[in-house]
């Protein structure tokens, strides 16, 4: 059975780009444009990793983030946050989230898929 | 200047303890002749030897000098508590005053500059965090890069691509290249309109004086409030433009007293007086039984009359200004004291009426009508708080003499004027 990630992204064109990438990898890829229903829809599919952006319409990824770890069933869950504001604030507040990762974009794709590897080989 | 006056208080101080001028000298160990060029002003004097003085004197250091100087020794001290200068060190700020006053005035003046840009790298960089427009102009700039930075690589870098995928991601990458020009544009045009019309609000007075421009100095909410604290809390909680809570707490100040003079000289009122007697501040005051300040404050909330208002408090610091084209009011340092507001400070019930016109470019003449009046409740043995209010009416230039009077020293070019405190920075000729 594959992998599975469910990536959080209202950016519709990154979205494309990053399931094809992480297709090509094996992963199946669950991706949502928006932030409201977005812990439902993680904690029904029980996924491996997901990627979230910060700036989502519905719920920011910072929220979606602190209901996750507040679930003790998705307390371990990598979560890697993608933000298009690489301000050291949105850095700290991430962190103190309980993120497992942060990139800010653009990123390369080398360095995105590298993260994903990293994120699951731990 | 320092220096001279310096000199004539040693000597007033030894002469009132009955030293010779030789005893003295020879006490902190200098000639008696050196002494006596130092107190006839002929001889600079600080550092070690004035505290040497000051104790054979039995008298603080500060007694012998002038008032600038302390200001200039706190200036040095502050400095030096900013860098975190040793107590012991620190404690040595007067004498190298005195030692150095030249290099001490550079010093102080390095501070307060540094102060200064200080706060205005503040209000730029609270800006570039809570411009709302600017952080979703840079997010979307980023997030179409990402985009595109993705897609391009994906198209070079994937081996046999399958055309349906390339024709798609060639498709995704032509319309984000059309975005991400597109929101480029929008930033350059943003930041041109910014330079031209948005101004950078450099302290608490200016957030203040902008967000009163913006309600064009009119509240309506507070003119008939019932609970007009509650409509200032709200008018304040909703401003954007007050940001800092200095700016909020200045705010609140302005809207309670606006609020005050509402309920007793209400707008419908003081609209059927001037329409029928004019808009002359002391007739208006008699006839509708109101003290003077009152009626300046009014008046300068009628958008017919377009008048500028100033206040000041007791110690002569504005803290209030609504600008008028043609009169400058500093927003750093100190005003011109050739103004009507400053004249009729301290004497409450004075009311003043002079022509006057700010020199430089322009030279707009104004109709300014200043008064004094007593701000706090009366106490016994209390030297009320006071503060002056003048209203700026605009009227014809060269109808009658104006009296002139400047904005502030520096920018000054009236020459041979007994109130200069500083040199002026303009040159004949500009």
């Amino acid at each position: 059975m594959s992998k599975l990630v469910v990536l959080v992204e209202d950016e519709v064109n990154i979205a494309e780009a990053i399931r094809f990438l992480l297709s090509q990898e094996g992963w199946r890829v669950e991706t949502l444009a928006n932030g409201s229903g977005a812990v439902e829809v993680i904690r029904k599919a029980a996924p491996d990793l997901v990627m979230l952006d910060v700036m989502l319409p519905g719920k920011s990824g910072f929220e979606i983030l602190d209901e996750l770890r507040g679930d003790p069933a998705m307390g371990d869950l990598p979560v890697l946050m993608l933000t298009a504001r690489g301000q050291s604030r949105d850095r700290a507040m991430a962190a103190k989230a309980g993120v497992s990762r942060f990139m800010t974009k653009p990123f390369s794709n080398a360095e995105m898929l590298d993260a994903v590897r990293d994120l699951i080989a731990r | 200047m320092r220096e001279g006056l310096t000199g004539s208080r040693i000597r007033e101080r030894r002469v009132m303890a009955g030293l010779k001028q030789a005893e003295l000298a020879q006490q902190i160990g200098i000639s008696a002749s050196y002494l006596n060029l130092i107190e006839h002003n002929r001889r600079r004097i600080g550092g070690k030897l004035l505290l040497n003085i000051a104790q054979a004197l039995q008298v603080e250091p500060q007694a012998l000098t002038e008032g600038a100087e302390a200001a200039l020794i706190a200036a040095l001290r502050e400095a030096a508590g900013e860098i975190g200068l040793a107590e012991a060190e620190a404690d040595r700020a007067d004498e190298f005053a005195g030692r150095f006053p030249g290099w001490a005035k550079v010093l102080a003046a390095c501070r307060r500059r540094i102060a200064a840009l200080e706060q205005t790298v503040e209000a730029l960089s609270d800006r570039l965090a809570h411009d709302p427009q600017l952080a979703t102009s840079m997010h979307e700039l980023l997030s179409t890069a990402a985009a595109i930075r993705s897609t391009a690589a994906i198209l070079t870098e994937t081996d046999s691509l399958q055309p349906e995928w390339r024709d798609r991601f060639q498709a995704n990458i032509h319309q984000d290249s059309r975005r991400l020009s597109d929101s480029a544009q929008a930033l350059v045009t943003y930041f041109d309109n910014a330079a031209e019309t948005r101004e950078v609000a450099h302290s608490p007075q200016a957030e203040v004086e902008s967000f009163l421009a913006a309600h064009d100095y009119r509240f309506a909410p507070l003119e008939q409030a019932q609970t007009p604290q509650e409509a200032i809390a709200r008018l304040v909680a909703e401003a954007e433009t007050l940001k800092s809570k200095a700016a909020q707490h200045i705010a609140t100040g302005v809207l309670q007293q606006i609020a005050r003079d509402a309920a007793a000289l209400p707008l419908a009122q003081l609209e059927q007086t001037v329409a029928t007697q004019g808009h002359d501040p002391a007739e208006i005051a008699q006839a509708l039984g109101q003290p003077v300040g009152r009626v300046l404050r009014r008046l300068a909330s009628l958008p017919d009359l377009g008048a500028g208002l100033v206040v000041c408090d007791r110690s002569g610091s504005v803290t209030f200004a609504k600008s008028i084209a043609g009169f400058t009011v500093p927003r750093f340092g100190a005003c011109c004291p050739l103004w009507p507001l400053f004249a009729v400070l301290g004497q409450p019930g004075l009311v003043m009426k002079s022509r006057v016109a700010q020199m430089g470019r322009g030279q707009a003449e104004f109709e300014a009508i200043a008064t004094c009046e007593v701000q706090a409740a009366p106490a016994y043995n209390t030297p009320p708080l006071s503060q002056s209010v003048m209203l700026l009416l605009p009227v014809p230039s060269g109808v009658a003499s104006a009296q002139p009077l400047g904005a502030t020293c520096r920018i000054c070019p009236i020459t041979d004027c007994q109130a200069r405190r500083e040199p002026s920075i303009l040159r004949d000729g500009i």
